[in-house]
């Protein structure tokens, strides 16, 4: 198997995808969209609790995907809970140029260590949208704009 | 052996088709390409190429308009292509042969100008579960914009469809029947003469989406006695930017202009405007010419190939993918129609079809994974989408190995 298969599908992404952490509706929610991808099909609802110092106490997702979106939106929520709105759009904005295979400059640290299994994705550009989609999803839950789409 | 078996099987002299198809010899990521997307869109001959670039560098002027020498000569090539796709559908006229930019422009076309306007709310189009968006889409207009009720026929587990209920499905308010000829996605032939018996015992005309049909075997649409046909240019080995809609002449003899412009007319006042008869009627503005021209070629080649000998090696193909797919465990084939085409849904357990068609990329082999523009066949299936293996006349047995290996890869990485 080629290198940049593996790179793609390694162990971590692979124990994401069949264990999705923080899987399932979040009844304390107070941002909530749904994330969809009309090309393939793939969907995915993220739920955050905001408290009113603007912190992430919770958060989860559901849906349904390719391997890479839901180890995507796995790992997303393990990184998210306890930060700032303002945290999770800096990670956001990292993460993307990571998978687009433009600079990591935005992901400092841990931050950098955790998202970096994801960065395989940059060499298969038919599917950064589907590690985006959670993403995009969180960007507006929080936002309050409901729906996302990547296409 | 004896002599006319060999003469069958040296007949079909794949690796010479093969060469044909400059694309074929190119590598994907290292590896050689295995081209099984067919269904979605067929690799060009050279002859078709080369019937193009001659046209375009001997003989391109517009068409139906100028006095001028090469007016003339182009506008010749435009009517020998109708004339070519009449014979490849055995149409009764060649003005029956409408061309289009595409299988969907043409059903878009029934829709605006035969059926937009007899519907009134509440009248009905029967359609099946197995259409593709490009013949469901067009539908779902008329029921937004007036009224109009879709009623779905389901397919057996199998993916069959049974005529007689589509049949059931006609009531007196139903003013067309829409099915596909074959399946985009569980290649399931229909059985469409016997659909249109059955409807036009009941005064229904029949509309068939004949993207897949028209590439795998002959289609006779007299024989059919079907109403209209829509077919397109690029899964029949010809060019993009080009299809085809048959109609009846009795039925393009009532049907408004569907859209306005330049060569669909026949006067233009400040008063008022009156419209050429059909097939110029329905083709407004310049048309595709030199597409058209690819297409005549394309038929020809696949008249040189012989429709019936590629559609039985296709299907030689198709049954041992399937056979041998099968032969893995947690693999699940989705369409296992009694006739069908070579075209395989299938769905690995635990894969979605995504990972599944870029780890088949890697390896060289191109197959469509998604919903392939059928949402609602989808939902009827409990998935949210499937890989797709087509088969065209130049695939080999050694591809039908590839795609079988691929999967096996794929399936260890996740194991």
């Amino acid at each position: 198997m080629d290198e940049n298969l593996r790179e793609l599908y390694q162990e971590i992404i692979l124990d994401h995808s069949r264990h999705p952490r923080h899987f399932g509706a979040l009844g304390a929610a107070n941002h909530v969209a749904e994330g969809h991808n009309p090309l393939c099909g793939d969907r995915v609802k993220v739920y955050l609790q905001v408290d009113d110092k603007g912190r992430i106490a919770d958060v989860s997702f559901e849906g349904r995907g390719c391997a890479i979106s839901v180890a995507s939106a796995s790992l997303m929520t393990e990184m998210l809970k306890g930060r700032t709105i303002e945290d999770a759009e800096t990670l956001m904005g990292g993460f993307l140029d990571m998978v687009k295979g433009e600079n990591v400059g935005g992901l400092k640290g841990d931050d950098r260590e955790l998202l970096e299994v994801m960065a395989g994705v940059s060499a298969f550009p038919m599917r950064v949208k589907c590690a985006t989609l959670a993403w995009h999803a969180m960007k507006a839950a929080l936002e309050n704009e409901g729906v996302a789409r990547t296409e | 052996m004896n002599a006319e078996l060999q003469m069958t099987s040296d007949a079909y002299d794949v690796a010479a088709l093969r060469r044909d198809f400059p694309i074929l010899a190119r590598k994907v990521h290292g590896k050689p390409l295995v081209y099984l997307d067919n269904a979605a869109s067929a690799q060009k001959p050279k002859p078709v190429l080369d019937a193009m670039r001659n046209f375009t560098t001997s003989e391109y002027a517009n068409v139906h308009r100028g006095v001028h020498y090469l007016s003339g000569a182009a506008t010749e090539r435009y009517e020998q292509a109708r004339r070519r796709v009449q014979r490849f559908l055995n149409a009764a006229r060649e003005d029956e042969i409408i061309f289009t930019k595409g299988g969907t422009e043409a059903i878009n076309l029934v829709a605006a100008s035969f059926v937009a306007p007899r519907i009134e709310p509440g009248d009905e189009i029967v359609l099946s579960i197995m259409e593709h968006h490009s013949n469901i889409v067009p539908w779902h207009f008329l029921r937004e914009r007036q009224g109009a009720v879709l009623k779905w026929v389901e397919v057996s587990d199998l993916g069959e469809l049974d005529p007689a209920d589509v049949a059931r499905a006609i009531t007196p308010r139903t003013r067309l029947v829409a099915i596909s000829h074959m399946s985009n996605v569980l290649g399931t032939k229909t059985a469409l003469g016997e659909i249109v018996r059955l409807a036009h015992a009941k005064n229904v005309p029949v509309l068939a989406d004949g993207c897949q049909g028209a590439v795998h075997g002959t289609v006779d649409v007299q024989d059919l006695d079907v109403d209209f046909y829509a077919l397109t240019g690029h899964k029949l080995y010809g060019p993009t930017g080009i299809g085809v809609l048959y109609g009846k002449r009795a039925h393009l003899k009532t049907m408004r202009p569907y859209q306005g412009g330049g060569e669909m007319i026949r006067e233009v006042t400040r008063a008022n405007v009156t419209y050429a008869d059909a097939p110029m009627r329905f083709e407004a503005g310049t048309p595709p010419i030199v597409q058209t021209v690819g297409l005549a070629a394309a038929l020809d080649y696949l008249d040189s190939v012989g429709r019936e000998r590629s559609a039985a090696h296709e299907m030689t193909l198709a049954r041992a993918a399937t056979r041998r797919l099968k032969e893995l465990n947690g693999i699940r084939i989705i369409g296992e129609a009694h006739d069908k085409g070579p075209i395989i849904s299938f769905e690995a357990i635990g894969i979605h079809a995504h990972d599944l068609a870029t780890i088949l990329d890697r390896e060289g082999v191109a197959v469509r994974g998604g919903h392939h523009c059928a949402q609602p066949l989808m939902e009827r299936f409990n998935v949210a989408g499937t890989a797709r293996a087509s088969f065209a006349l130049y695939n080999t047995l050694e591809e039908v190995d590839a795609l079988i290996a691929a999967v096996g890869e794929a399936r260890k990485v996740f194991g």
